[in-house]
């Protein structure tokens, strides 16, 4: 993993769109990279992907130990 | 089995156009069995009428307890303990949200319909609802501008599990009035409150709504918000499929009545009609979606989303008991106030709940 490029995005507890306008604010002008964007609902994870997916990235997600999720982004 | 492969047809990228035209479907079914015209939903009406017969307002013409609203609530309680969604949170500046709750519903009130009976209307051949329509637009693209501008209510956080049963536990309280009718809640005898269809019929139509869009996060604003905001079309598809799917139920048995004029439960003050959607529109954007999608929300254990809920029980009450409430007459001697104060509100709350996120 290239952690220079390594960003992590705490969208936790954020109300729609907010979740995927800080994703999009995180890859916007990253042509590579590894970004992390913690979220607390299956909605704010499901958006973060479909949002990420569809700008070329590839997506994974992990459930969080205190609840919520990291949805792990790679390009 | 057979469970999860619809569950994972609902949740793909396709899923809205299922549940947006099965909704759009029973919608208008609703109607056609006794809800008011170009009325199977409309979430802003339904909590209007629950106000009613709870006697937070007293007008004698729009007092029932309706089944759908608890069924949105229940359906999606259910469906997210099922897939392993439900989760107690909240504390994302509630009094606002309550306050966004009290003037979308005064908003709506001088439209006559939230967002999901605006489409309706215009399903419906409701012309005046187009006026709606553009001014919900409008409404979502102000609040659009303050999203881009950094708005946010802050951060909700995990609660108590007491906490996420509430709105489930007072959706069931509402039932048992329904089914029981003690003296004390009320049910109009003429007017739209008197026209329902069957309750068991009804309630069940909440339940199967409440899973669907518990399932494909179906939302009315969040369609528009999205498709402008991110290019994003997934909710939209929702939206088409229900205009389309409620257009040619309505046609098939002959409720589709194009034209201005004698439309049901609806005003032709266009301004207003515009007007009233514009502050319903921006009121939603800042509390992140339609009062649907808040009911939905709340049944997840969203308890920012159940006080938004109770702003609108209580806009409705201020609706009806201080005269702002639109009828087919045309608006209400205080709705051009109430929707005035309500845009300045709204308007500072998004000027100024711009945080470091």
């Amino acid at each position: 993993m290239d952690n220079e490029n390594k960003i992590i995005v705490d969208a936790s507890g954020l109300s729609c769109p907010q979740p995927v306008m800080l994703t999009k604010k995180a890859l916007d002008g990253l042509s590579a990279g590894h970004v992390e964007v913690l979220v607390d609902t299956a909605t704010s994870r499901n958006n973060v992907t479909r949002f990420a997916e569809n700008k070329g990235w590839q997506v994974s997600s992990q459930e969080r130990e205190d609840g919520g999720f990291k949805v792990i982004l790679n390009k | 089995m057979k469970l999860k492969k619809l569950d994972d047809l609902l949740t793909s990228r396709q899923g809205p156009w299922i549940s947006g035209g099965v909704i759009g479907l029973v919608a208008v079914m609703l109607a056609y069995l006794g809800n008011p015209g170009n009325m199977g939903f409309c979430v802003a009406c339904f909590t209007r009428d629950i106000a009613g017969a709870l006697k937070f307002h007293t007008a004698p013409v729009v007092q029932y307890i309706r089944p759908e609203i608890t069924g949105f609530i229940l359906g999606s309680f259910l469906s997210a303990f099922l897939f392993k969604e439900y989760s107690p949170r909240g504390g994302s500046s509630p009094l606002v949200r309550f306050g966004l709750g009290v003037f979308a519903m005064l908003g709506a009130s001088v439209f006559l319909g939230c967002p999901w009976r605006a489409y309706l209307r215009v399903a419906g051949g409701d012309w005046n609802a187009l006026y709606g329509v553009a001014g919900l637009v409008v409404g979502v693209l102000i609040g659009i501008m303050f999203l881009v501008k950094g708005f946010s209510l802050g951060a909700a956080h995990k609660n108590p599990k007491i906490a996420g049963i509430i709105m489930p536990v007072i959706a069931l309280a509402l039932l048992a009035f329904l089914f029981l009718k003690p003296s004390f809640i009320a049910f109009s005898e003429k007017g739209p409150g008197s026209q329902h269809a069957p309750a068991l019929i009804a309630l069940a139509v909440g339940l199967l709504v409440g899973w669907l869009a518990q399932r494909t996060r179906f939302c009315t604003v969040g369609a528009i918000r999205d498709l402008f905001l991110m290019r994003d079309f997934y909710l939209f598809k929702g939206i088409l499929a229900f205009i389309i799917v409620a257009f040619g139920a309505n046609y098939a048995l002959g409720l589709f009545k194009p034209g201005f004029e004698a439309q049901p439960v609806a005003h032709s003050d266009q301004l207003w009609n515009f007007m009233g959607m514009v502050l319903s529109g921006l009121a939603f954007t800042l509390a992140g979606g339609c009062p649907g999608r808040q009911l939905i929300m709340a049944g997840e254990g969203d308890a920012d989303s159940g006080v938004f809920i109770l702003g609108m029980l209580t806009g409705a009450a201020i609706a009806h008991n201080f005269g702002a409430a639109s009828s087919g007459a045309g608006i209400g001697p205080l709705g051009v106030h109430v929707t005035i104060i309500g845009l300045v509100f709204c308007l500072c709350v998004g000027f100024f709940s711009r945080q470091k996120i």
